[in-house]
């Protein structure tokens, strides 16, 4: 194994042209801010019903990606597997990037985002979301330090103590945002425990998605040699942890199915729920589940860059898929208010509630991942996070390489 | 917002009078006693020696009568926008048929003033909060808007402020971009008076709701609770509400 030499990206007009696109899409999310936040959020597809939509799914799924996109740091710095270790700079710079573009698309929807400060210095305590802040803030904080201990050689001797602490952390911090669901016992489609280890689940998968796909890009884009043993080793991973979120999802189903009062949620969702009886079934598990899977362990396309790539893809929008059935569809069965009764009201009571996203709640969905992405990309052009090389030769040793290869595939 | 102290020793002293007057005359007539002995200084403390609640007969109450709601839109100033599903509905009434047995039952719904409120625990900031006598409310000034006790309310008694809002009254403050629901008319039961609810539905000569002291055991309410069967909607979740009914 080589000695691997990290450097920062060249800003040739390709980066410009990407941080000019990016920036576009944050300036239309920040218009859609000011036009939902200047007339209230009666203009947005959200209600007192549905009072969390299209923002939160994004907010989210980037944060639960956030959290997962460290795993491959942890890996290489917890487990002691080396081939990961030169990739560790780009997981941890993705967990801050992605989880800075979750907040902000969390606290842009905010009926009050002025009062962001308020939500820093007043704190409940019994609330998971005031645990929230503190773990999404000290998340930051731990994975800079992180990142710190991997640039600065004289750092370097703490990596391992701060992975490891990096490891735990993001393992609480996932169980605090699946808690945020399993805590609410008034609903039918949450407060279920199992939503915490799912979420961390969810994490793996999505996080791991997330950094193929960037790793590939920024590779090409720059035009650096990225070998079969590391891409090959990373889509098995993802393909591991893939089959683990729809265990979580069947274990989930299985219970729901298995009590009386769960089967009215659990009809609506798998048999009658409409759209999103299709984004489960269709999007979630057929496009976001089962076609990955087989595009990643089948011996041809496994072996495909293309295809790889459009796995991750796929994984990605079955994940999207997967936090909107969770948010938007547990709050569209309407809530059992009177057990035994069939009840109507002028407030929606018994009904099946309706959401339609407007475009300006999808513009700051957007303008968060857009966040993400010119963070990671201006980081990358900043400070050295990138391996010049991660061709086989580079990862492994030598004579191992082929083997590696092979083993991977 | 739990030490309310405002001396105004003016004003203590017109209420106390007031109050002696009353109950004075509450002795010679037999009813009303209690109703204005409740009454609290302003300058005192809420305390929880008291617990405000409400019982809601549901035999008395009538399927398409709204009087309660109005009463409670008008004192609070809600104004719809012609837009149901964003409009702020405090309080509400939803009709039920028991699927088993087809029986039909009317009644209203609002904040049922949990003695253990999910939406206080999930609330982040503090703003949903409950005052020593029971009585659950927002500070609209540390409200961010995050809707989590939208989420957690197992009754859907709140809701969002979703536009500006215009001729606010005096007692009962809003602002957009926060979440809001029953205060069970807190001013007007620190005046000694009862909700603008219940009040409205006496006046319709319905008397479907009960409005009094559940820790005063010599209260109409808390003897009535002792006397007949009485449910609290979604009892199993184990939050003690408030607000109970009869004839469900």
């Amino acid at each position: 194994m080589k000695k691997v030499r990290f450097t920062q990206i060249e800003g040739g007009q390709g980066f410009w042209a990407l941080l000019a696109i990016l920036g576009a899409v944050i300036a239309a999310g920040l218009g859609a801010v000011y036009y939902m936040e200047h007339n209230g959020h009666w203009v947005t597809g959200m209600n007192n019903q549905i009072v969390w939509g299209m923002p939160h799914v994004f907010a989210i799924f980037l944060i639960v990606a956030a959290s997962g996109a460290l795993n491959v740091a942890s890996i290489g710095s917890v487990f002691g597997k080396s081939m990961y270790k030169p990739l560790a700079p780009l997981s941890g710079l993705l967990a801050i990037t992605l989880l800075a573009g979750g907040l902000a698309v969390l606290v842009l929807d905010l009926g009050r985002p002025d009062r962001l400060i308020v939500a820093m210095t007043k704190y409940n305590f019994k609330s998971i979301f005031a645990w929230n802040v503190i773990l999404y803030t000290g998340f930051m904080v731990i994975v800079g330090v992180y990142l710190w201990t991997m640039l600065d050689r004289s750092m370097k001797k703490f990596s391992g103590k701060v992975g490891f602490v990096a490891f735990l952390w993001r393992l609480i911090l996932t169980t605090g945002t699946g808690s945020i669901f399993g805590f609410l016992v008034s609903r039918q489609a949450f407060d279920e425990a199992i939503m915490a280890p799912m979420f961390i689940v969810m994490s793996f998968s999505f996080g791991l998605a997330v950094f193929l796909l960037v790793l590939m890009a920024a590779y090409r884009m720059t035009e650096r040699p990225l070998g079969d043993a590391v891409l090959f080793r990373l889509k098995n991973l993802l393909g591991v942890f893939v089959g683990g979120v729809l265990y979580f999802v069947l274990a989930y189903h299985l219970m729901n199915l298995y009590a009386t009062e769960h089967h009215g949620v659990e009809a609506f969702i798998l048999r009658d729920g409409g759209i999103f009886t299709t984004l489960f079934w269709v999007v979630q598990i057929g496009l976001g589940s089962l076609l990955p899977l087989a595009l990643l362990y089948h011996p041809s396309t496994g072996k495909s860059r293309s295809m790889i790539g459009t796995a991750a893809a796929l994984v990605i929008i079955g994940g999207f898929a997967q936090v909107y059935v969770i948010v938007i569809g547990g709050q569209a069965y309407p809530m059992t208010i009177f057990p035994g009764f069939e009840a109507t009201s002028t407030f929606a009571d018994g009904a099946i509630n309706a959401y339609s996203p407007t475009l300006a709640e999808v513009l700051l969905g957007f303008a968060g991942v857009a966040i993400t992405l010119a963070a990671t990309a201006v980081a990358l052009k900043l400070l050295r996070f990138l391996p010049e090389s991660l061709g086989d030769e580079q990862v492994v040793a030598k004579q191992d390489a082929t083997a590696a290869v092979k083993a991977a595939a | 917002m739990s030490e309310q102290k405002h001396p105004d020793n003016a004003r203590r002293e017109f209420l106390t009078q007031g109050a002696k007057l009353a109950a004075g005359v509450s002795l010679a007539s037999g009813v009303m006693l209690y109703g204005v002995a409740q009454a609290k200084p302003a300058d005192e403390a809420v305390t929880s020696k008291v617990r405000w609640g409400m019982l809601i007969d549901t035999n008395k109450c009538t399927s398409g009568c709204d009087a309660c709601v109005k009463g409670c839109n008008d004192w609070n100033g809600l104004k719809g926008h012609g837009r149901p599903s964003t409009d702020a509905q405090w309080m509400r009434k939803v009709d039920l048929r028991n699927k088993a047995t087809g029986s039909v039952h009317s009644l209203p719904m609002l904040c049922q003033h949990c003695e253990n409120p999910p939406c206080v625990d999930v609330c982040p900031t503090g703003a949903s909060f409950k005052r020593p006598d029971g009585i659950v409310l927002v500070d609209k000034h540390i409200c961010i808007g995050c809707r989590y006790c939208m989420m957690a309310c197992p009754y859907k008694a709140r809701s969002f402020i979703h536009e500006e809002v215009t001729d606010q009254r005096p007692h009962a403050p809003r602002g957009k971009g926060t979440v809001e629901a029953c205060t069970m008319c807190v001013t007007r039961v620190d005046e000694g008076q009862q909700p603008a609810c219940v009040e409205a539905c006496n006046a319709d000569g319905h008397k479907a709701i009960l409005f009094g002291d559940l820790n005063d055991p010599n209260s109409e309410i808390a003897q009535t609770v002792k006397t007949y069967a009485t449910t609290a909607i979604r009892a199993d979740l184990g939050l003690n509400p408030g607000v109970r009914y009869r004839g469900i």
